[in-house]
């Protein structure tokens, strides 16, 4: 009976995931068939004068751009069930390839991040909550909310102008040292050049976190159990200890499994002022370079990597959390 | 502070904010109106000088006022950001009137809002610049059609709940139409929520104007919008102008700031019992 249900609901799960990837492909290509930019253009760069109408004919044919829209759709598409996304047209190489490396590196600053954030978004909303009202409550909670209306991309700029060009204890950018083979670069020379973004990263992603956890703690705390607790002479830090972490810390993960879409969207911003050569950084280039494989492969892969998150975060909720798992597996 | 927490009430205090912050949004529109095209002059002579009093937030590369490009590029961001909220606040109203229609129709509303929400933003904003071709109007679209979805699963939740509500039933059996419910009972109902949802809009679009901007897919370079402003003073990074990227920012975050404190004091007015909370 449990095992039934287990299997209804990951095959529920793999039934949404496919329908999703299909509507957003549709989606994203619909998008992208609109677009202005001629890709034969956008190709060939600043060399177009020196490229007759001939040679020009030549290319859209090689890549099929006189088929209609619905059978571009259906060629990418079939390519795409057999595991090919393209050739990168920016790259020069498979997208899957590119995709693969790109993420890698992404998620070395993503993961970092999402780790940090996570942690001390917890612990000063947990601070928060436990005091209040009081001045470090207050002080706290303005920061989360300067936080939330800060753009990204400032911060990483702010960050650059004060460690790196300042004081010069960091990089000003690049995923490794200028001039140095990628795989002569020492473990630490590489921690270095992460310092920075990952810190501009974790900095912006506490602040959700830090008010949700501040939110629920408030709300255990004017429970009865906790009266009860206080009657019986637990204050404070072992209060907290014994009651609150355990009702709070599973909403707080959840919630951060959830915001891998956020996380994505902030890498994209830290990648581009610190050059660091991820994924963000591919999907702008993509789309200023009109490189489409590319584009509409990173569209997919970060959908399913969404998706994962939000799966994650459903999941813990149900294993974790006996009453919602009664509820409905 | 605390005398004057004691002399006015939550009502008072609460009214005052949004006077305020309402002043301090129409100051930076009317300053930003009024900077003609000769205070955005090139000054050569007057290049790269750091912040001083005759010139705020300093000059640039050019000898432009950085004062001015600021105040300039605060308004365009705030005329973006104001289009594009309203837009996805009708968007939003569309959608969560739809959804009451029938249970097809509002599953097929949560399926869009869930694949919608399922795209990172800031993807999803690349593509539909991307479609549109960047500009003023990609940027306007792109945002309109990113920050609906939020919005209108509150305001779905809402409709579901004004819908089993007697009186909407009373009004059925009488024989009124969808339409004359909608208009009737539904949409009088959603308006502060739309209203508030709408100001709480404002920051994200104004954020991701920025972002966006910033990354090369919005405004054009012509335009000093913030996003411009900054990507510009990456290049001047190393020379140690930290000006240009400072006050801009700045400027930016403080916009941003006020209007969250807006919306956030309106929902407090119109909404007492969510708004309070938090």
């Amino acid at each position: 009976m449990h095992y039934q249900r287990i299997a209804l609901y990951i095959f529920k799960k793999i039934g949404k995931l496919i329908t999703l990837l299909v509507a957003v492909s549709i989606l994203s290509f619909t998008l992208i068939s609109l677009s202005p930019i001629d890709p034969v253009r956008s190709y060939i760069g600043a060399d177009m004068t020196r490229v007759g109408p001939e040679q020009r004919e030549n290319i859209a044919e090689y890549w099929g751009l006189n088929e209609s829209k619905v059978q571009k759709f259906l060629n990418w598409g079939s390519h795409l069930l057999q595991g090919d996304l393209g050739t990168s047209l920016l790259y020069r190489s498979p997208v899957t390839a590119i995709i693969a490396e790109r993420f890698l590196a992404s998620l070395a600053l993503m993961g970092l991040a999402w780790v940090f954030s996570g942690l001390f978004g917890f612990l000063i909303g947990s601070i928060a909550g436990m005091k209040e009202g009081t001045w470090i409550d207050r002080i706290i909670k303005g920061y989360c909310y300067t936080l939330a209306s800060t753009p990204a991309f400032w911060l990483g700029l702010l960050l650059v102008m004060i460690f790196s060009v300042s004081l010069g204890w960091f990089p000003i950018g690049l995923g490794t040292p200028a001039g140095v083979l990628a795989g002569d670069v020492s473990l630490l020379e590489r921690l270095r050049h992460l310092f920075l973004p990952t810190l501009t990263l974790s900095i912006v992603g506490v602040a959700n976190v830090a008010l949700h956890t501040r939110q629920k703690l408030i709300e255990v705390l004017n429970s009865d159990y906790i009266r009860y607790a206080n009657a019986k002479g637990e204050h404070g830090f072992k209060l907290f200890l014994r009651h609150g972490i355990k009702n709070i810390a599973l909403p707080a993960i959840s919630l951060h499994f959830a915001s891998f879409g956020e996380l994505f969207g902030g890498a994209v911003l830290t990648e581009q002022v610190f050059s660091y050569p991820g994924l963000g950084q591919a999907v702008v280039q993509a789309g200023l370079g009109g490189d489409i494989p590319l584009l509409l492969g990173i569209v997919l892969f970060m959908t399913i990597f969404v998706f994962i998150g939000n799966l994650i975060a459903d999941i813990l909720y149900k294993v974790i959390d006996p009453r919602i798992r009664k509820g409905d597996f | 502070m605390k005398g004057i927490t004691k002399k006015f009430n939550l009502r008072q205090r609460t009214i005052a904010k949004i006077i305020l912050a309402i002043l301090f949004l129409i100051a930076i529109i009317v300053s930003g109106l009024l900077i003609g095209n000769d205070k955005l002059s090139i000054q050569l002579d007057l290049k790269n000088s750091a912040p001083s009093l005759a010139h705020l937030f300093g000059t640039d590369w050019l000898g432009r006022d950085m004062l001015a490009r600021t105040l300039k590029g605060l308004t365009i961001s705030l005329g973006v950001g104001l289009l594009a909220a309203i837009l996805s606040s009708l968007i939003a109203l569309a959608f969560s009137l739809l959804a009451s229609w029938n249970k097809t129709m509002d599953a097929m509303i949560t399926w869009l809002i869930d694949m919608f929400l399922s795209v990172p933003h800031l993807v999803l904003l690349i593509l539909i610049s991307f479609a549109v071709g960047g500009g003023f109007t990609g940027v306007v679209i792109g945002l309109s059609l990113t920050h609906w979805p939020s919005l209108t699963r509150l305001l779905r939740g809402e409709v579901l709940q004004i819908k089993s509500a007697e009186y909407v039933g009373i009004s059925r059996r009488l024989g009124k139409s969808r339409w004359w419910i909608a208009r009737h009972h539904l949409i009088p109902h959603l308006l502060p929520q739309l209203f508030v949802g709408m100001v709480l809009l404002f920051p994200h679009a104004i954020l991701h104007e920025a972002a966006i901007t910033f990354l090369g897919f919005g405004l054009s370079t012509e335009q000093p919008a913030i996003g411009i402003i900054l990507s510009e003073s990456m290049r001047y990074l190393s020379t140690g102008m930290w000006w240009l990227a400072f006050f801009p920012g700045l400027s930016l975050l403080i916009m941003v700031g006020i209007f969250d404190i807006l919306g956030k004091n309106i929902r407090k007015l119109i909404d007492p019992f969510h708004g309070q909370k938090g």
